[in-house]
């Protein structure tokens, strides 16, 4: 069977007066339907960059150069804008950072949502009136007409989050594309986001694309991981593999690097500084941070391998010594 | 006698407009928000005290009082013993050069005209009488410090990567040797892997330098990491003070515990513990009497609507609770 | 949200001479404007080099001549050479046109930032003042300053500062609201600064990108006025060369066929207030930090 999300070799290059920026560097990622999937990597490691690849939303000065993504089996490069237009918000939807300034300040929230059923379901307006108010029921908005009528300046930040999932899961989609839908959000707000897309995720048998650079919330709401640095995608695993035997260099930095509210800890900081994107190296782009780097990891750039079942690695250090590990 | 002693402070905000207007003509009280309501807090010298709480609980208003950034509409800060709440501007400078802040956003908060190196060296320019050479001399000794090379001295802000203009503004706070440093949320900001880089230099600084730190934070755990106590804020007042290790292992207040089961935990298997309150925090204009949890609490009694004080239950662990 | 990577590396991107070479030459059409202006400049500032004749001899004898080879442009009533005229004439407009902007630049730029940081009552007086004086057209608010004042060149540059003062007032007020709520504001303060040099230091020069773009583009409205008022008769009288005295002189000429005495002053003023215009768009584009980085 087909996966729900096939990514291939895919590099997203961006102009610039200082020269070109490789944000994504030949990556691949695969998502299965129905599961939980955490995209990990510090900022400007490109997974922005990949999730808007995936809606086909790359425009001047950014293009993509090479690579192909597939969805339900198909190329999406191949379809025209028009069927390209179908897919977007109706069978891949995305929620972002900042939900307010992502709803329209001028129109009533719940307006924005039962246009969507008008348009994508085709349904009257005392339909979609009644689908959105299930929807923000769904997503545990209290006292719902209410809430429907009010714009999006009226309602706090962990609201208009809520707002924004039920846009994204009105047309009940098979892939969520989250960009850090917590960060920004206070924490007890926060967990009762993730709480409620978990639940959502499985109640609809939508897979969730997770973007974030919180370990912790990965191993709250993740069935697998994919870790990526500077553009490229260093390790993938399953949830728990990744916590406890991490695999690429970069995957055990981090985990070491992040201080716990539920243990003491040495902190101990990534080493170096994420590479300039400019005219990278050929390699591996993690070299210069690296304690296994050699001069091949400088040359070329170590392929994804299967070192376990699910578990993905692009490090020759890590292969070398597999044995020893 | 400890190095800062906070009592009763109060920040109200008038809300002005239209309903300030209308509630005068009624003869009402004009509706305030109440930003920090009674708060009480010493800082010894040499500790590290946290302030955590969500949006909206005063703790960026406290340090923006202590600063004298905002002046308090009632309560009393003592600084080494002396008075500081109601000093006016002029009288509060010398101070300054002793109560310095690190800024929660290291891009806004420095100059995008001014280079890395002057931002430091205003400071010093401020409050010192040294030489031109010499304050240079001294600038790249701060750069140092703060493990930024001297090269990146010349440059400016959008020059510089988010961790590297956070140490310069780490610099500029330490360059008059204050003794106290209040830290408004240093590394909400960054990305969570060059937070421990930034808590790390706040460490060394703090053990180097002899610095006390009000330590403010939605962040428990940096807290956990770098604060030897921590107190509780909710809705403008605090609820809970403790030992650092003492708050995370055993917390009292229900709102603690609900704040400290909801940070996730980068461990699979951990089991979260299930407690959480209901409904959202309320607005900070209404005047809540008694317990101002009361409303989303899953233990609230009968007796929660009497007005609970922070009472010390045990040495250094208080508790504004009825049933703690 | 944007799509671009733009956290910054490790290794910034600076702005090395050849970057900003690169960006200034990416808007064409602006870059040939700054060329004129930078060409008609120095054309004023060595006018006695560049003209071939100087702008006061008369010559009855070739008087009211076309374009020729000997007199470029045509010449005048007294035979005067257009060409030299107009080049002498482009120091008066220029420098009266600067030093106009430059003085209501000066006094509009350090109201508004007093005004802006204060707030307050001082705020809203300010802001009445300067509604009451834009109610008026600038330039009949001009006409009439210079009328009451009396006909010369320093009056006629007061006379335009005074209608430009009150938009960089209001400009830098703006600016100074937006900026003084910033955190680098708040962080001066910390450290210990005066009021004064957190307006002067801090606040003020993070307000002149648009000031700069507005002065630009002020130049060429006050280079207009100033040919205005000439032209009706108010402000610089002839026989001094400036371009609206000679536009003046050249529409008496009209109805009798010297085309070329109106025709080459106004292209003068013309070509020098479009590039203004267009260097100020430019200006626009180049200081936007957002444009950096992006072709």
């Amino acid at each position: 069977m087909t996966e729900l999300l096939e990514i291939r070799d895919l590099t997203v290059q961006f102009e610039s007066d200082a020269g070109e920026i490789e944000a994504v560097d030949h990556i691949n990622l695969t998502i299965r339907r129905g599961e939980v999937v955490g995209l990990v990597g510090e900022s400007g490691s490109g997974k922005s960059v990949t999730s808007f690849a995936i809606l086909r939303l790359i425009r001047r000065p950014g293009r993509v150069k090479s690579g192909t993504i597939s969805f339900n089996g198909v190329d999406l490069a191949s379809l025209s804008e028009e069927d390209m237009r179908q897919v977007r918000g109706a069978k891949i939807a995305m929620i972002s950072q900042s939900p307010r300034t992502a709803l329209n300040p001028v129109i009533p929230v719940g307006r924005q949502i039962s246009r969507l059923f008008q348009l994508h379901a085709g349904l009257s307006a005392e339909k979609a009136e009644k689908r959105m108010l299930e929807m923000l029921a769904l997503v545990r908005i209290p006292d719902p007409e209410k809430r429907a009528r009010q714009y999006a300046h009226q309602l706090s930040g962990g609201m208009c989050q809520r707002v924004m999932i039920a846009m994204a899961l009105a047309t009940s989609p098979q892939l969520l594309l989250a960009d850090e839908p917590t960060t920004g959000l206070d924490v007890s707000i926060a967990a009762r986001i993730l709480d409620l897309l978990r639940e959502l995720g499985a109640r609809t048998g939508a897979a969730i694309l997770f973007i974030t650079h919180d370990m912790g919330v990965v191993a709250e709401i993740c069935d697998r991981v994919v870790v990526m640095h500077a553009g490229q995608v260093v390790e993938s695993a399953p949830v728990r593999t990744l916590f406890n035997h991490p695999a690429h260099p970069y995957t055990r930095a981090l985990v070491r690097s992040i201080p716990r509210i539920d243990r003491d800890v040495t902190m101990e900081p990534i080493p170096g500084s994420v590479p300039s994107l400019l005219s990278p190296p050929p390699g591996c782009r993690y070299v210069e941070r690296c304690d296994w780097a050699s001069e091949r990891c400088r040359l070329s750039r170590p392929p994804l391998t299967e070192v376990a079942p699910d578990h993905l690695v692009a490090c020759y250090g890590y292969e070398e010594r597999r044995g020893a590990c | 006698m400890a190095l800062v002693e906070v009592r009763d402070l109060q920040m109200h905000f008038p809300l002005g407009g239209v309903s300030s207007l209308l509630s005068r003509l009624r003869g009402q009280p004009e509706p305030v928000v109440r930003a920090v309501e009674s708060v009480s807090f010493d800082v010894a010298s040499g500790e590290t005290l946290a302030l955590v709480g969500e949006s909206g609980c005063g703790k960026s208003t406290v340090a923006r009082c202590l600063l004298r950034l905002l002046d308090p509409t009632a309560g009393s800060i003592r600084y080494d013993g002396t008075e500081i709440a109601s000093l006016d501007s002029d009288a509060f400078v010398p101070f300054r050069r002793d109560i310095q802040m690190v800024f929660q956003d290291p891009t806004a908060s420095l100059n995008p005209r001014l280079s890395a190196r002057r931002m430091v060296e205003e400071a010093l320019m401020l409050h010192t009488r040294l030489t031109g050479a010499e304050r240079r001399d001294r600038v790249d000794e701060l750069l140092e410090e703060v493990d930024l090379g001297r090269g990146l001295g010349d440059r400016y802000p959008h020059e510089l990567s988010g961790g590297q203009r956070q140490r310069v503004n780490i610099a500029r706070a330490i360059a008059t040797n204050p003794r106290f440093v209040v830290l408004d949320e240093p590394t909400s900001a960054l990305d969570v892997s060059l937070r421990s880089r930034a808590i790390l230099l706040l460490e060394k600084l703090r053990n180097r330098l002899g610095l006390s730190y009000l330590f403010i934070s939605h962040d428990l755990a940096t807290v956990r990491y770098l604060a030897g106590r921590v107190a509780v804020m909710y809705l403008g007042t605090i609820v809970e003070v403790a030992a650092t290790r003492e708050l995370f292992a055993r917390p009292l207040h229900p709102y603690t515990r609900a704040l400290l089961a909801s940070v996730p935990v980068p461990d699979p298997d951990a089991v979260r513990d299930p407690f959480t309150l209901a409904g959202e925090i309320p607005s900070p204009i209404s005047n809540i009497v008694g317990c101002r949890l009361r409303g989303r609490c899953p233990l609230a009694q009968a007796v929660c609507a009497e007005p609970v004080p922070l009472r010390e239950i045990t040495p250094g662990r208080f508790v504004a609770c009825h049933l703690a | 949200m944007s799509i671009l990577p733009i956290e910054t590396p490790a290794a910034p991107i600076s702005e090395p001479p050849s970057l900003v070479w690169r960006r200034i030459r990416r808007n064409p059409l602006s870059f040939t404007a700054l060329c004129v202006i930078i060409a008609i400049a120095f054309m004023a500032l060595f006018a006695p080099l560049v003209a071939p004749y100087s702008p006061d001899a008369t010559d009855a004898g070739s008087a009211l001549q076309s374009v020729s080879w000997q007199h470029w442009l045509g010449t005048d009533l007294y035979g005067r050479d257009q060409l030299s005229r107009i080049i002498y004439a482009a120091r008066v407009d220029l420098s009266v046109a600067f030093a106009a902007t430059a003085a209501a630049v000066a006094v509009g730029a350090l109201l508004g930032a007093v005004v802006g940081y204060r707030g307050g009552w001082v705020d809203n007086v300010a802001m009445r003042a300067v509604d009451a004086v834009m109610a008026f057209p600038a330039f009949v608010l001009a006409m009439g300053i210079t009328a009451a004042m009396g006909n010369s060149t320093g009056n006629v540059a007061i006379a335009i500062s005074i209608t430009q003062i009150p938009a960089y007032l209001r400009l830098i007020r703006g600016e100074m609201l937006r900026v003084r709520e910033m955190e680098y504001a708040d962080a001066a303060r910390t450290v210990g600064n005066p009021a004064w040099r957190i307006v002067l230091v801090h606040l003020l020069p993070n307000c002149l990108p648009p000031l700069i773009v507005q002065a630009t583009l002020a130049m060429g409205f006050a280079l207009l006025t100033m040919a205005s008022l000439s032209f009706i008769g108010l402000g610089i009288q002839p026989p001094q060369s400036e371009w609206g005295v000679m536009t003046a002189e050249g529409a008496s000429h009209i109805v009798t066929g010297e085309w070329w005495l109106f025709l080459f002053p106004g292209l003068a003023i013309m070509i020098t207030v479009l590039a203004f215009n267009l260097v100020g768009d430019g200006l626009r584009d180049f200081l936007d930090p957002r444009m950096r980085g992006i072709r």
